[in-house]
């Protein structure tokens, strides 16, 4: 028997309660379900939230909990000289014990000539997590049948099950939407720790003003070329370059194929055009990315060879340009959107005074619907300065300083990239720039984030 | 053939000035046709109202004076209208030079999300009326002026016009088509989105501007038409019913349909 099975049986004795819940309801009302305060259905489904949530929570809890407790007991039961082992040598006999106890799963009870304190401690320990096991099945067992038969015992005509079954629906909700604010908030705290570490090695100062990026650290006192240095300028230059550049494209062509779709393409049109730039956005970034080092970055160094212009063959012109066209469908289909939400009426009224299709579109359909274009282009941005993938295989890895678009840069997130890939110790400053950099990504798509909304709502009350 | 043709020489008054000739007009959305041979002439400098039940076509033949149906996917119209004895739909007109000349004015007020200035220098800016910003304003107040706007937001032009009251934002709107000198003001419905007092207030808006512009009014309300319109046509199910004078066709309508629209018992 496991835990699968014990949540099975759980589940079992909530649907057996619903059903018994719903037929007493039925029986007490004398099979008129008008004459009862809720339907049947809810008296079934208080039945089984009391059944299911009482035993489910112990099961969670038992979860959460029992490894601390069976470590203690373990630990405590062990000789005299085993526990007075340091705190790591005991963390790590208590992991062979446990790797002990696995093996005796598999092969039965030899003892394969360990010695003695490891074959108690690990006897003990499997010991120990059946008696768990039996015990957390016994007890939640025990409390969904108590709590089915409590609510069972308390269904009358009168009973507002309804209330209940409502009030527990709407705590779940706030559950699950307080689930994904505390996992953001975890993720910014983790970050921030590590930052916090990051600085104790690193000024704040040298990182955020430094003008050079070298992260390789010294292994040896005697090492060459490994300066370490952390000066964030360049990457941030590099990713504010290269997102420029894909803004350049994207919001161009993208606004101008959302007029397009929007006012000037008939239904026929507008119904296969506007898939097919959608399926732009689903195109894989990691398939822009062979199409940018493959296909663009050799054409524009090509381009720029027959110009006259020193081109490095990974360039953030060819980066920039495919990240551009990626974005496309976040501004147009956004930007279609809202110029479709303009209402008629101010069309026909710039029509009405004699104004052209353009001159309405120009002076009356885009500035009403302006707010949201601005949402869109700004949506499209934190996505530029967030994408990878493209900048990995295009842009190259070498940290200028430089706003040479022909020049090979790099970018914030590729260097959280390289920095994390391999086998790294997760405590040197080389590692722990990574979430340093990952916190003032994070800060800046916040900041244009909030840009972005408070744009909106300033347009807003003065265009609605 | 229209029954209003139909009535005998004496009862068809003469009109001593006819700005808008329509002869057998028929409009079709795809296959449903919403006016069938529509005759109806529009004197100048007079208020013509346009009365009939819902879905009779009246404001489908508003919308064919200026041409927006142009805009409409899949709306036909044939027939001869022609303004001034130039005809509308003729290849070489210019939609925008006759939408210059023929301004509308909408059921719902719907200003620009601009302000109050912008929305009234929109038209002479895109027609280029003004040669300099002094000019414009001007336009801007004489029109505001005779929209009877203008005491009441000459201390805040730059506000956006989206804060004005329903009834402001209305007379805002005949402001803006006024300001592109029309010769015809259309209207379509102009007062059934407002209060009483505010409708108060258009009408007698329209009557003044009877002297310089010739307008053309749909409405619901027959008080309405009686009120502020000197001639009237009667549209059912898509034909023009009957069309006089409108003191003759709400005192002594010849068509008994005309009598049951204005008596209540049928729209």
């Amino acid at each position: 028997m496991s835990h699968s099975v014990i949540v099975i049986t759980i589940l079992a004795i909530a649907m057996v309660g619903f059903r018994m819940g719903r037929g007493r309801a039925l029986t007490l009302a004398g099979g008129q379900a008008r004459s009862l305060n809720s339907l049947p259905a809810y008296h079934g489904g208080y039945v089984l939230l009391w059944c299911a949530l009482p035993a489910l929570m112990l099961v969670l809890a038992w979860l959460a909990l029992e490894p601390a407790a069976v470590r203690w007991l373990v630990l405590s039961g062990l000789p005299d000289g085993a526990r007075s082992l340091s705190a790591e040598r005991l963390d790590l006999f208590y992991d062979k014990i446990l790797a002990f106890a696995s093996l005796r799963n598999g092969i039965g009870n030899g003892t394969g000539g360990a010695d003695a304190s490891l074959v108690g401690g690990a006897e003990h320990y499997q010991r120990l997590k059946q008696l768990s096991l039996f015990a957390l099945a016994v007890g939640s067992i025990a409390i969904a049948g108590t709590g089915l038969i409590f609510a069972w015992n308390r269904i009358t005509p009168a009973f507002p099950a309804r209330r209940v079954v409502e009030g527990c629906i709407r705590a779940m909700l706030v559950v699950s939407s307080a689930l994904a604010i505390f996992t953001t908030i975890g993720i910014v705290l983790s970050l921030l720790f590590e930052t916090i570490r990051f600085f104790e090695k690193v000024p704040i100062a040298d990182f955020l003003f430094g003008l050079k990026w070298s992260p390789q650290m010294a292994l040896r006192a005697d090492q060459v070329g490994s300066s370490g240095a952390f000066g964030a300028v360049p990457i941030f230059a590099g990713t504010l370059l290269i997102s420029l550049i894909a803004m350049a494209v994207a919001v161009p062509i993208g606004l101008m194929s959302a007029i397009y779709l929007s006012e000037y393409a008939g239904r026929n049109a507008r119904a296969v055009l506007k898939p097919m730039l959608e399926i732009l956005a689903g195109i894989p970034t990691v398939v822009y990315g062979f199409f940018a080092a493959l296909t663009v970055a050799p054409l524009v160094r090509d381009l720029g060879t027959f110009l006259g212009l020193d081109v490095a063959s990974e360039s953030a012109l060819a980066a920039g340009l495919v990240m551009g066209i990626m974005i496309i469908p976040f501004v147009s289909s956004l930007s279609d959107d809202v110029i479709n939400a303009v209402p008629v009426a101010l069309r026909e009224g710039a029509y009405g005074l004699g104004a052209t299709k353009s001159e309405t579109i120009l002076r009356v359909v885009l500035p009403a619907a302006l707010p949201g274009i601005v949402g869109s282009i700004l949506l499209a941005m934190s996505r530029a300065i967030g994408e990878t993938m493209i900048v990995v295989m295009a842009a190259g890895l070498a940290a200028n300083l430089t706003a040479n678009p022909f020049a090979a840069v790099t970018t914030v997130t590729v260097q959280i990239v390289t920095l994390l890939v391999g086998d790294q110790e997760f405590d040197s400053a080389k590692t722990l720039a990574a979430f340093a950099l990952g916190l003032v990504l994070f800060a800046i798509t916040l900041g244009l984030n909030i840009i972005a909304l408070m744009t909106v709502r300033k347009y807003r009350e003065k265009y609605d | 053939m229209s029954l209003s043709s139909l009535t005998t020489d004496e009862d068809r008054d003469v009109l001593l000035d006819t700005k808008i000739q329509a002869v057998g007009v028929d409009v079709h959305y795809h296959d449903k046709q919403a006016l069938f041979q529509v005759d109806l002439d529009i004197a100048a400098n007079t208020v013509t109202a346009l009365i009939g039940p819902s879905g009779c076509g009246k404001s489908t033949f508003l919308r064919c004076l200026n041409r927006m149906n142009d805009i409409i996917d899949g709306c036909r119209v044939s027939g001869a209208l022609s303004l001034d004895g130039n005809d509308l739909y003729a290849r070489e007109v210019d939609v925008v030079a006759l939408r210059a000349k023929v301004g509308m004015v909408f059921q719902k007020p719907n200003p620009f999300p601009k302000s109050i200035y912008e929305n009234v220098a929109f038209g002479p800016r895109i027609h280029g009326l003004a040669d300099s910003r002094a000019e414009l304003d001007q336009i801007v107040e004489t029109s505001l002026r005779r929209a009877g706007l203008y005491t009441e937001v000459s201390d805040r032009l730059d506000d956006t016009a989206t804060s004005l009251s329903g009834g402001q934002q209305q007379r805002l709107c005949i402001a803006r088509a006024i300001a592109v000198e029309p010769e015809v003001i259309l209207m379509d419905e102009p007062c059934s989105a407002l209060d009483p007092i505010a409708t108060a207030k258009v009408e007698e808006l329209i009557d003044e501007l009877r002297q310089r512009y010739t307008i053309v009014i749909v409405t619901h309300s027959m008080q309405q038409a009686a009120r502020v319109s000197q001639r009237t046509a009667f549209f059912h199910l898509g034909e023009v019913v009957e069309d006089g004078e409108t003191a003759k066709i709400f005192t002594d309508p010849h068509d008994e349909r005309t009598q049951a629209y204005i008596t209540g018992r049928i729209g």
